[in-house]
């Protein structure tokens, strides 16, 4: 019984895999916080049309923290380019999420951050470790995505993100 | 048997007719999205009586997950199918088989939100409630039951949680038998009140309630059925300076972990910091007084484990920092704290000279100065519960967030990160920790005995980045750590070298070269090539690991000595 529920459960899957092919990703439903403890929801995210990258991370991920230092010393100019708006989702629970806000001040960065300290929405965006990099277009539709980070990884969201915008 | 034939072939049928009605038309499931996540960890072993290493009898193991979520709207559903064949060394040696770990169904509209079957969640900090997964360490409470979300008014936040917690896995999941239920509520003041919406000051408040049952099976005490709990919390913001308290309090709540003692809990956490671009100061403090808190009163470990007591200590990734002396939180009772200031120093310009046009130079420099130390509490012992069978069995009397004055551990970092040219940048790190092996049991000898007393750590890291080209970066690592009351001196080096955006192989070698026995002076050398494809990874890995102790956000676990090769794939979709 329990096998053919299984296997019912998992044809309506493939189903819908299939028939989900042609159809777009959005970004799921998540309440998290932002760094004055504002309540976001995710699947509201917007840049006004303009697209969004959302990088998972967290304080004790070096990777991540290379990723998005790297990124802030061209953001500005990305934003002149494109309109991108970055948001950073941190991963960090309970025992590090205090040391994010210090830690996003101390870099200067100019990011809209989101704490994610039970990994509601990293679990909904299908991540399996950080750093994972995101991109959605204008319309709120995820184009592409990328784990792991290499110092050079962002000259490939930046092609990905000016092939978007047409530039 | 004729019975149960029927309704395998009806839904058998039905499960046909559903099929047949979603790819035939564009029925409800059209519009839906289905994506998940992959992870697969295959390990094979090698004997190696040097460092320890053994082989199972299955010579190989692996460890896989495979997550599908479907959504349609306010509608989803979604399942894990894992597989233990055989659960990796060092993995909790009881999971096995291959099947469901987790599932749900949930369905969200306007405010409401009500989840059916596995869901994971945490009230404030996790001091009295966190249910949650730490894949790596083989942590995973889920909880399966009800849980209900409701947002009654702006800037206020219920939630409700019911269930049992997952404990084992056995060709699927198993439930502890523990029923855990629980309420949490959050008001954001500034959301609340219309005429606070621009304020400078932001406020939170919350509250919750936690209960877990168990009946009582022991014939000899008279042991508490219902334990209850409760936790208040607030976040205060003003500006530049932010600051964030939780206590918590649990009545009393005989168990493995204190010795059966009728003593009631207590916990507080405080956050405090000051920030402004550039600058970064930051202080915490914690208090755990008899605070283990789990579904299951007799299991230990991380086993069935209700709340979550974070570490207060900063969370290490570098080799010789990170395995050797790890800290977790002493859920029996400890004092914590920990200061942190970190600053940017901003480009030099041209009046800068000396110190600060080296520290400015023409990117900036970046420095962290890190310090925490636990501490045991100050408590007097109330009677002894083992010889006096009389005894009320109250354990001990602490004063609340005195300090006593055994050290469990401490760690003063500092770290120094600097760019100097488009090409090249650094980062130096300086460490000096101590530890009580007595209160942390982290550290043995090769041969597996356990160390006594106070570990003194000193360690030097340097990591060296340079771009050789477009796309291609060498990272060097030289870490040294000079200890004398452990294994003596170790030195790591590593060498990565990356090739943007797929590819990159690593070499790392954990060389023990001042233990005092020749033989001993063993290299851990460990060689991984991976590749990545968008959000596709796989990595192969050959060598030798140490045994010791491997945490992930202060929980930790033992992992065995291994000598082999290990493949992964991560992958989502």
């Amino acid at each position: 019984m329990k096998k053919v529920l299984m296997l019912c459960f998992l044809s309506l899957m493939t189903t819908s895999v299939i028939v989900a092919q042609s159809k777009v990703r959005t970004l799921p439903s998540s309440n998290l916080k932002d760094l004055k403890g504002k309540a976001v929801n995710t699947a509201k995210l917007s840049n006004e049309g303009k697209p969004m990258i959302i990088s998972f991370w967290a304080t004790w991920c070096s990777p991540c923290k290379k990723e998005l230092n790297t990124i802030a010393e061209v953001y500005e100019e990305w934003q002149d380019e494109t309109g991108v708006e970055l948001v950073a989702v941190s991963i960090d629970d309970a025992r590090s999420a205090s040391r994010v806000k210090p830690y996003v001040a101390s870099k200067a960065w100019d990011y809209q951050v989101l704490l994610d300290p039970n990994s509601d929405f990293k679990r909904k965006m299908g991540v399996n470790n950080v750093p994972h990099t995101f991109l959605v277009n204008g319309k709120g539709e995820i184009v592409w995505q990328h784990n792991n980070y290499a110092p050079g990884d962002e000259d490939e969201l930046r092609e990905q993100l000016k092939h978007l915008t047409g530039h | 048997m004729a019975l149960k034939k029927f309704v395998l072939v009806c839904s058998a049928m039905a499960c046909m007719l559903i099929h047949h009605s979603t790819t035939a038309q564009d029925g409800m499931l059209s519009s839906g999205e289905v994506h998940g996540n992959v992870q697969v960890i295959a390990q094979q072993y090698n004997e190696d009586t040097l460092i320890g290493a053994q082989v199972p009898p299955a010579e190989t193991a692996m460890n896989a997950f495979t997550n599908i979520i479907y959504t349609n709207g306010p509608f989803s559903a979604g399942f894990r199918y894992e597989s233990y064949l055989n659960a990796q060394l060092g993995y909790p040696g009881r999971f096995k088989g291959t099947g469901l770990g987790y599932r749900f169904v949930s369905y969200a509209i306007d405010d409401l939100e009500v989840t059916a079957g596995n869901f994971y969640d945490q009230f404030g900090n996790g001091l009295i409630f966190r249910s949650y997964e730490e894949r790596q360490l083989g942590v995973d409470n889920a909880m399966d039951g009800v849980r209900i979300a409701y947002k009654p008014y702006k800037g206020l936040y219920l939630k409700g949680v019911y269930g049992v917690q997952r404990f084992d896995f056995d060709n699927g999941l198993v439930n502890g038998d523990g029923i855990v239920r629980g309420f949490d509520g959050e008001m954001n003041l500034n959301e609340f009140f219309d005429r606070l919406d621009t304020a400078k000051t932001r406020i939170t408040i919350g509250g919750s309630f936690v209960s877990k049952f168990q009946p009582d099976d022991n014939a000899d005490l008279n042991l508490p059925e219902n334990v209850g709990s409760y936790a208040g919390r607030m976040n205060l913001s003003y500006g530049k300076v932010s600051l964030g308290g939780e206590m918590a309090y649990k009545i009393n709540d005989p168990s493995a972990d204190n010795g059966y003692i009728f003593k009631d809990g207590k916990a507080m956490l405080v956050n405090t910091s000051f920030t402004t671009r550039g600058f970064a100061l930051s202080l915490d403090a914690k208090y755990i007084e008899n605070m283990s808190y789990r579904s299951d009163r007799d299991v230990i470990l991380t086993d069935l484990m209700v709340n979550f007591l974070p570490a207060l200590t900063k969370p290490h990734t570098y080799n010789l920092a990170a395995t050797l002396y790890p800290y977790a939180t002493q859920p029996n009772g400890e004092v914590a704290y920990q200061a942190e200031l970190a600053y940017k120093f901003k480009k030099a310009s041209k009046a800068n000279s000396g110190l600060g046009k080296f520290l400015g130079g023409k990117y900036g420099t970046s420095i962290t100065i890190n310090a925490a130390a636990a501490f045991g509490m100050d408590s007097t012992t109330l009677g002894d519960v083992n010889s006096d069978i009389t005894s009320p069995r109250l354990g001990y009397k602490a004063n609340f967030f005195s300090r006593g004055e055994q050290l469990f551990f401490s760690d003063i970092n500092v770290e120094l990160k600097k760019k100097i040219s488009k090409k090249f940048r650094f980062t130096y790190m300086f460490l000096n920790m101590a530890y009580d092996n007595d209160i942390n049991q982290g550290a043995y000898t090769n041969s597996g005995a356990a160390v006594h007393g106070k570990i003194y750590a000193d360690i030097h890291i340097l990591d060296l980045s340079y771009k050789l080209a477009k796309k291609h970066n060498i990272r060097m690592e030289m870490q040294h750590m000079e200890t004398k009351q452990h294994l003596q001196n170790w030195a790591t080096g590593l060498i990565e070298y990356t090739y943007s955006p797929h590819w990159f192989v690593a070499v790392l070698d954990q060389y023990n070269y001042g233990n005092d026995i020749p033989e001993e002076r063993i290299h851990y050398v460990y060689t991984t090539v991976g590749y990545i494809k968008n959000a596709h990874r796989f990595t192969v890995g050959y060598g030798k690991q140490r045994a010791g102790l491997f945490c992930v956000g202060g929980v930790c676990r033992t992992v065995p000595a291994s000598n082999g090769f290990t493949f992964s794939i991560t992958s989502s979709f």
